[in-house]
């Protein structure tokens, strides 16, 4: 990582074991490793030298369970808690580094500081600056790295005018999704007359592929809340909550910690530092409703309300939580305060393009062979982004689609590729920037179906206030369902462009507004799947199950018996040396047939519900020379 | 079910916007919001029972009927449709026959939906309790939930 200072130097001259207790990792029970590694450094007497704690996510999920040495910035991969003897070892004066366990790059040598891991040569780490490599749960770790510098700063050197005219010259915009300038709400808020005036973090995270803000609170929720004291000072507010989905336990149980650590040390509650200024901040959980991630429904959820949208204006600046001045951001937002009061805001406007400063953070999953979390320069393109740090597909196959933005975004296809990655490009080219979801498909999905699956999400989290929304959600939903099922008309095509059209240009808040992007989008760019469905009932991608049959190919099936295993409804049959047939009538076109059929034979193919060929006679025997030795 | 829930309603008393938190901290309790326990929020709030079926219904994590003691999430999120997650959720039910939010007559199970639970780099991912399990087939399913209830007999 490039312009990173290493942060977790630390001051006592001890060498660290990180490990990695994000949800990813943890799922992989990453705690069980920290409790051999702890016992094996404790028996190696080496306590006093090695420091082993947990810390957030690194990024590099697919990866993982993560453990990384520092200073040395060794990077351990996918390890398990039998590896524990021999990390232990490694950290003994004369220990060597267990090769094994490194990141093994595409030539397949072992690289063995992270930094020169491809996934992290490009990136540029701001808001994740401190993500896996302190530990989320001690106030001193954050204070290490120059954590709350920013905030003494702010308090001892600079009026609120200032710190507003400092985040307005930085030209950071929101990164909640619809990039409003930060320091042009900062500077409204301060501006209102009324008091009290409130700060909100809006952490209700709705895109339904995302994870960014979860694990920024999860990694380092001091930043978070030292971002948010200084929009309090600010624009002249006491107050703030931080409004977090109940789905995110262990981010709300950081950030309790977090919070209580603050307070201890006087950077929260009354006469902050003994500047005069107070602020209190207060965690409000969300209670799954995707529209509450939408400023104004966010507000009234957290007046104990339903969470429906209000119009606009009055603006929430002048009128929001409570009726009462209100400056809301996304977490990313603030996170990335702390670090523009520090190097300053010509530094930030320096990174990214003109009219996009700063990074960008993207949940990058799919059919990727790098899943993780990322955070680039904006103005990086799309093809850097996935290839380069995403490494491409899984399995090299043909890259379809990329999509951004989540249930409010779109589809763009591989003639997009070049596109640098800023709020304006993306909207251009019809989808958006968005809080941070970035899911690559391949050949293998259906982009038709990925617009019904979109807007089956909508039309289910429409909080149906308003009618075009409510109702339209639903009729383009209805049309998508036809299409997939095969039932689809002439005219349907137009018929969705004609509801995108007057659901977008009728519907009182975003969520309505945006709907429809998913389906022009792939319109836009994949109009030939749309009518394969239509026409020829079709499903070019063999994903919509009631166009596509799986068909085993007698020809290549080698009668090793994993399709026949797999399969959860024994819709196949065959045994030993028998040619494996798919029964039609059984078959629920689960794909589990087809996802283990190993490549060497790629027996099962799938084909049009109406040209499935005839299968061999049951019992036919693989020709000797052919069978199978697995 | 009062005495229960008095002590509990007791902090939010008098103070404003607290429905959700209260409704929150009672399912938290009861695993479910009965309807005795809804009047007795009303009650003791000074809200209309009708206001605060209002807010239940509107949010999906609230239930008014109890659930099972294992809860099966499915991730429905993006990166789990696009590598199969929809198959895996329907194998599911059908081996627990029972739909979406719904529980095993024996309450045993309940199967939910969520949105990304944030290991999409194991996709498709469901969480049973507190285990995530990535990289779901559906022919992985009937064996999940064999094994899952043999760990419980030796348990007990
Ligand atoms: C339906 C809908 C859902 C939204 N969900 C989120 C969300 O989950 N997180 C978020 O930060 N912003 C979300 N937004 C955008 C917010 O309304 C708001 O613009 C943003 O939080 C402001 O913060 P920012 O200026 O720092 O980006 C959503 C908007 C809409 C219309
Ligand atoms: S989409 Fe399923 S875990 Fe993220």
């Amino acid at each position: 990582m490039p312009d990173h200072e290493n942060p977790s130097e630390q001051s006592d001259g001890k060498r660290s074991i990180l490990i990695c207790q994000a949800l990813g990792c943890l799922s992989s029970h990453s705690d069980r490793i920290q409790t051999a590694i702890e016992a094996e450094i404790s028996q190696l007497e080496l306590a006093d030298s090695v420091n082993v704690k947990l810390t957030g996510c690194p990024g590099l999920c697919q990866e993982g369970p993560i453990v990384l040495i520092e200073p040395e910035g060794t990077f351990y991969a996918r390890v398990k808690p039998e590896d524990a003897p021999d990390i232990a070892q490694s950290m003994l004066p004369d220990g060597q580094v267990v090769e094994r366990l490194l990141y093994h790059g595409d030539d397949g040598q072992p690289i063995r500081n992270y930094a020169d891991i491809p996934y992290y040569v490009k990136q540029q780490h701001i808001v994740l600056r401190n993500c896996g490599h302190i530990n989320p749960e001690e106030i001193d770790d954050y204070i290490a790295v120059s954590g709350y510098e920013a905030l003494k700063k702010v308090l001892a050197d600079m009026a609120p005018e200032q710190v507003v005219e400092e985040v307005t010259k930085s030209g950071i915009r929101g990164r909640g999704g619809a990039g409003f300038p930060a320091g042009r709400k900062w500077a409204e808020a301060r501006k209102s007359t009324k008091e009290p005036k409130y700060v909100i973090c809006n952490a209700d995270e709705g895109d339904p592929g995302a994870f960014m803000d979860r694990s920024t609170l999860e990694s380092d929720p001091h930043t978070v809340i030292e971002g948010m004291i200084i929009a309090g000072y600010a624009i002249g507010s006491d107050t703030g909550y931080i409004y977090v989905r109940a789905e995110y336990p262990l981010a709300i149980k950081r950030l309790k910690i977090a919070l209580k650590q603050a307070e201890g040390r006087g950077l929260l509650g009354d006469n902050i530092l003994g500047s005069g200024f107070s602020f209190t901040l207060q965690i409000r959980e969300g209670a799954g409703a995707f529209v509450c991630g939408e400023a104004s429904a966010l507000m009234y959820s957290i007046e104990g309300k339903r969470g429906m949208p209000r119009v606009k204006p009055p603006r929430s600046v002048e009128s929001g939580l409570w009726g009462l001045p209100t400056s809301l951001n996304n977490v990313k937002t603030f996170a990335s305060v702390p670090v523009i009061i520090l190097r300053g805001a010509d530094w930030y406007a320096g990174i990214g393009t003109p009219n996009s400063t700063g990074t960008a953070v993207f949940a990058l999953t799919g059919k990727i062979v790098n899943s993780g979390l990322i955070e680039v320069p904006m103005g990086m393109t799309l093809r850097e982004i996935i290839f380069d740090i995403g490494g491409g597909l899984i399995g090299g196959k043909e890259f379809k689609a990329v999509q951004t933005g989540g249930p409010s975004g779109g589809c763009l296809p591989a003639s997009a590729l070049d596109l640098p990655v800023d709020f304006d490009s993306l909207n251009e080219a019809g989808s958006i920037m968005g809080s941070g979801g970035m899911v690559v498909v391949d050949e293998d999905t259906c982009m038709v179906d990925l617009a019904r699956y979109f807007l089956e999400f909508t039309q289910e989290e429409s909080c149906g206030k308003c009618v075009p929304c409510r109702i339209g959600t639903e009729l383009v939903l209805e049309i998508l369902d036809r299409i997939t099922n095969g039932e689809g008309k002439p005219g349907d095509i137009e018929l969705l462009e004609e509801y995108g059209d007057v659901i977008a240009k009728g519907s009182l808040c975003g969520l309505g507004k945006s709907a429809p992007n998913p389906v022009l989008s792939t319109i836009k760019y994949f109009r030939d799947e749309y009518e394969a469905h239509i026409n020829e009932k079709r499903c070019p991608a063999g994903a919509c199950r009631a166009l596509t049959s799986f068909y085993i190919n007698p020809e290549a099936c080698r009668a090793c018996m994993l399709c026949f295993e797999s399969c959860p409804v024994e819709a196949v049959d065959g045994w030993l040396r028998t040619i494996h047939i798919v029964l039609q009538e059984k078959c629920i076109k689960c794909g589990s047939c087809y996802d283990v059929c190993p490549s060497l034979y790629n027996a099962i193919v799938k084909v049009p519900v109406i040209e499935v060929p005839q299968p061999p006679m049951p019992g036919t025997k693989v020709p000797r020379k052919k069978r199978s030795k697995c | 079910m009062e005495n229960q829930l008095t002590n509990l309603l007791a902090p939010y008393m008098g103070q404003k916007g607290v429905t959700i938190q209260v409704l929150q901290k009672v399912q938290e309790e009861l695993g479910y919001l009965p309807r005795e326990a809804i009047d007795e929020i009303a009650r003791s709030l000074r809200i209309p029972p009708s206001e605060i079926f209002g807010v239940i219904s509107f949010y999906s994590q609230f239930r008014t009927t109890p659930r099972g003691k294992h809860i099966v999430r499915v991730c429905r999120g993006t990166a789990c449709h696009v590598r199969g997650g929809g198959a895996v959720l329907d194998q599911i039910k059908r081996e627990l026959n029972i739909e979406e939010n719904e529980t095993t007559p024996d309450l045993e199970y309940t199967i939910e939906t969520v949105a990304c639970i944030g290991a999409c780099a194991l996709a498709p991912a469901m969480v049973i309790d507190e285990d995530t399990f990535g990289q779901m087939t559906p022919g992985k399913i009937p064996n999940l939930f064999v094994a899952q209830k043999q760990g419980e007999g030796q348990d007990a």
